[in-house]
């Protein structure tokens, strides 16, 4: 899996609350969720995202409520890939359950800033930051991970069999 | 090497003799709970799988509890999805107005959790049930969906904290101090993927409603999980609140920690989270006066009985401060029953307070409670990240219910141990 854009970068503890308000959680239409992510903490969000852009960030990164309309939501704006030093686990789950690549590395979330072109292959565990040309190591997912998302996430894995 | 009391259970419920942590597996679930948020998510979910029947109505939970009774066209097609589901798929525990409460109020309540079980739920407080020593987890509604399926969930096998409790709390001081404390020292991601494992010969002092609360917290501090060994009153409650037949996994003697905290509850003091991160936690000799707009004593954390009677102990043949307003929510009906049955709603009333039915409504800044631009809460919930209850300028401060009700009185954040001296 590899995944090009451009890095939009915030701080620790990302919450699940400012990812998508609770006050838009009256809804689970990915488009309408979509149109409120990040709102609390980045107003210019919305309107910056580009297909393809790829998220930095801190430690911690979606803690709080469970909302699987968090991960929805970023994953609707356009965003390919989140890379954090860290996640919150019910995020990490959640964001492999519903197909958005996420993946810990907290080199690359240090250095590349927000703006910077980049390159993520996680099948071999690289990140490249185009614009700086460097390069940054991550651990691959453990198998039973990998099978997950290779068959396009948790309810697909049940459906098709892999996940008995 | 051993196993703690987490391992042992995930390890029992994958159907393997040993577990250790890091290991990925397959557990089969004793409950699954959602709530009126996240179900619809999930049933949207189940629907792909093409089931016409879930795994065991008898082990699934959907409870209507965040926006109801319904606060608006939105929330109420949401309640409807989950009630012509359930109704489809005859669910045996499915709780609507009438008699619904807050979720992790209302399980233990009913006896659907015991000790030994494995819960997930589509709720992030779902950790609450390791009070009962259970092993029980927030997650996402695409896993309630594959629960509701096939009756299992995938975990990767978690280490621990372990926290030795030693000492007795002192009066007005409760399980919400203490675990504000706790996070306070370790931070929001301080046992991030971890089991949180209470034990110690400080336990038997804390209450159920202690336990339950703090429980409820641990995920306030990233963990997986949080868990209490179960003694005489969590078999007395289990007992009491007709739970099925029970099993006490123990850790063993040489269960690996990745870290031990010691804890002595007799040095615990009123203790309050200030925004905007439930580990940014002060005691009173570092807190100034601090004006409030209004008080919250409810919610998943702090809506039982025990707390509603902290608050009445302290606001009784009093009233509350000019100017704040005082909104008290039982948990559940049982808790709203009591609370009248034992005058706690006339003591209420008579401070100047407002009682609602149950409902998580403004602990997420859903309704019933909404705060404006630069006001300042002091509430008995969970989280008080920026907006969490209202606008992105207001403010949430995390206290007991004890702390809460005195603050109601004055006006501004003060300690139960200054107005009942």
């Amino acid at each position: 899996m590899k995944y090009t854009g451009n890095a939009i970068k915030y701080g620790d503890n990302v919450d699940t609350d400012v990812i998508i308000p609770a006050r838009y959680l009256n809804t689970s239409v990915p488009s309408e969720l979509a149109s409120h992510c990040m709102e609390d903490l980045d107003k210019t969000f919305v309107s910056r995202v580009k297909q393809g852009d790829i998220i930095t960030a801190g430690l911690n990164f979606g803690c709080g409520s469970s909302r699987e309309h968090a991960p929805i939501a970023i994953k609707a704006s356009g965003i390919s890939l989140v890379i954090a030093k860290s996640f919150a686990r019910i995020f990490y789950r959640n964001a492999i359950n519903i197909g958005l690549a996420i993946v810990e590395c907290p080199e690359a979330a240090d250095d590349i800033k927000e703006g910077d072109s980049v390159e993520a292959d996680l099948d071999n565990g690289i990140i490249r930051n185009l614009t700086t040309g460097r390069e940054y190591r991550t651990s691959p997912f453990p198998e039973f991970i990998q099978k997950i998302i290779e068959n396009g996430g948790l309810i697909a894995s049940i459906a098709n069999g892999a996940v008995k | 090497m051993g196993m703690t009391m987490t391992q042992k259970i995930l390890a029992a419920h994958a159907g393997l003799s040993t577990v250790k942590a890091g290991d990925l597996i397959l557990a089969s679930l004793d409950l699954v709970l959602g709530n009126d948020i996240t179900s619809p998510v999930a049933i949207k979910e189940f629907a792909k799988l093409g089931k016409d029947s879930v795994f065991d109505k008898e082990k699934i939970t959907m409870i209507m509890d965040h926006f109801v009774p319904n606060k608006d066209i939105k929330a109420a097609e949401q309640c409807k999805t989950c009630r012509s589901f359930c109704s489809d798929m005859d669910i045996t525990h499915f709780y609507d107005v009438g008699d619904m409460g807050i979720e992790h109020a209302l399980i233990p309540e009913k006896g659907l959790v015991t000790a030994g079980d494995v819960v997930i739920g589509a709720d992030s407080h779902t950790c609450t049930y390791g009070a009962l020593g259970a092993f029980s987890t927030g997650v996402g509604s695409t896993d309630m969906a594959c629960g509701m399926a096939i009756g299992k969930a995938w975990f990767k096998v978690p280490s621990a904290i372990r926290i030795e409790l030693t000492g007795t709390l002192r009066p007005y001081v409760s399980g919400k101090d203490v675990i504000l404390h706790i996070i306070g020292k370790i931070g929001v991601d301080g046992a991030l993927y971890r089991s949180m494992e209470f034990g110690g010969k400080g336990l038997s002092s804390l209450s159920m409603a202690d336990r339950f609360t703090i429980a409820n917290m641990a995920i306030e501090a990233g963990a997986k999980n949080g868990i209490f060994e179960t003694d005489y009153k969590t078999l007395l409650y289990l007992n009491q609140h007709g739970s099925k037949s029970h099993k006490i996994y123990e850790a063993d003697y040489d269960a690996e920690y990745d870290k031990k905290l010691y804890i002595n509850l007799s040095e615990i003091e009123p203790t309050v989270a200030f925004p905007h991160l439930p580990e940014n936690a002060k005691t009173f000799n570092e807190i100034e006066d601090i004006k409030i707009d209004q008080v919250v004593i409810g919610s998943c954390t702090n809506g039982r009985i025990e707390d509603l009677q902290a608050a009445a102990e302290i606001l009784k043949g009093r009233h509350v401060a000019k100017g704040v307003r005082v909104i008290i929510i039982p948990a559940t009906q049982q808790v709203y029953l009591d609370a009248m049955e034992q005058g706690l709603l006339k003591i209420f009333i008579e401070s100047g307070a407002v009682v609602s039915t149950p409902t998580c409504g403004p602990c997420l800044g859903g309704y019933m409670g909404i705060l404006a631009d630069g006001e300042r809460a002091v509430t008995t919930t969970n989280r008080n990240f920026v907006g969490r209850m209202g606008h992105t300028g207001s403010e949430v401060y995390l206290a007991s219910p004890a702390t809460a009700a005195a603050s109601a009185l004055t006006g501004r954040i003060t300690s139960p141990w200054e107005v009942m001296k």
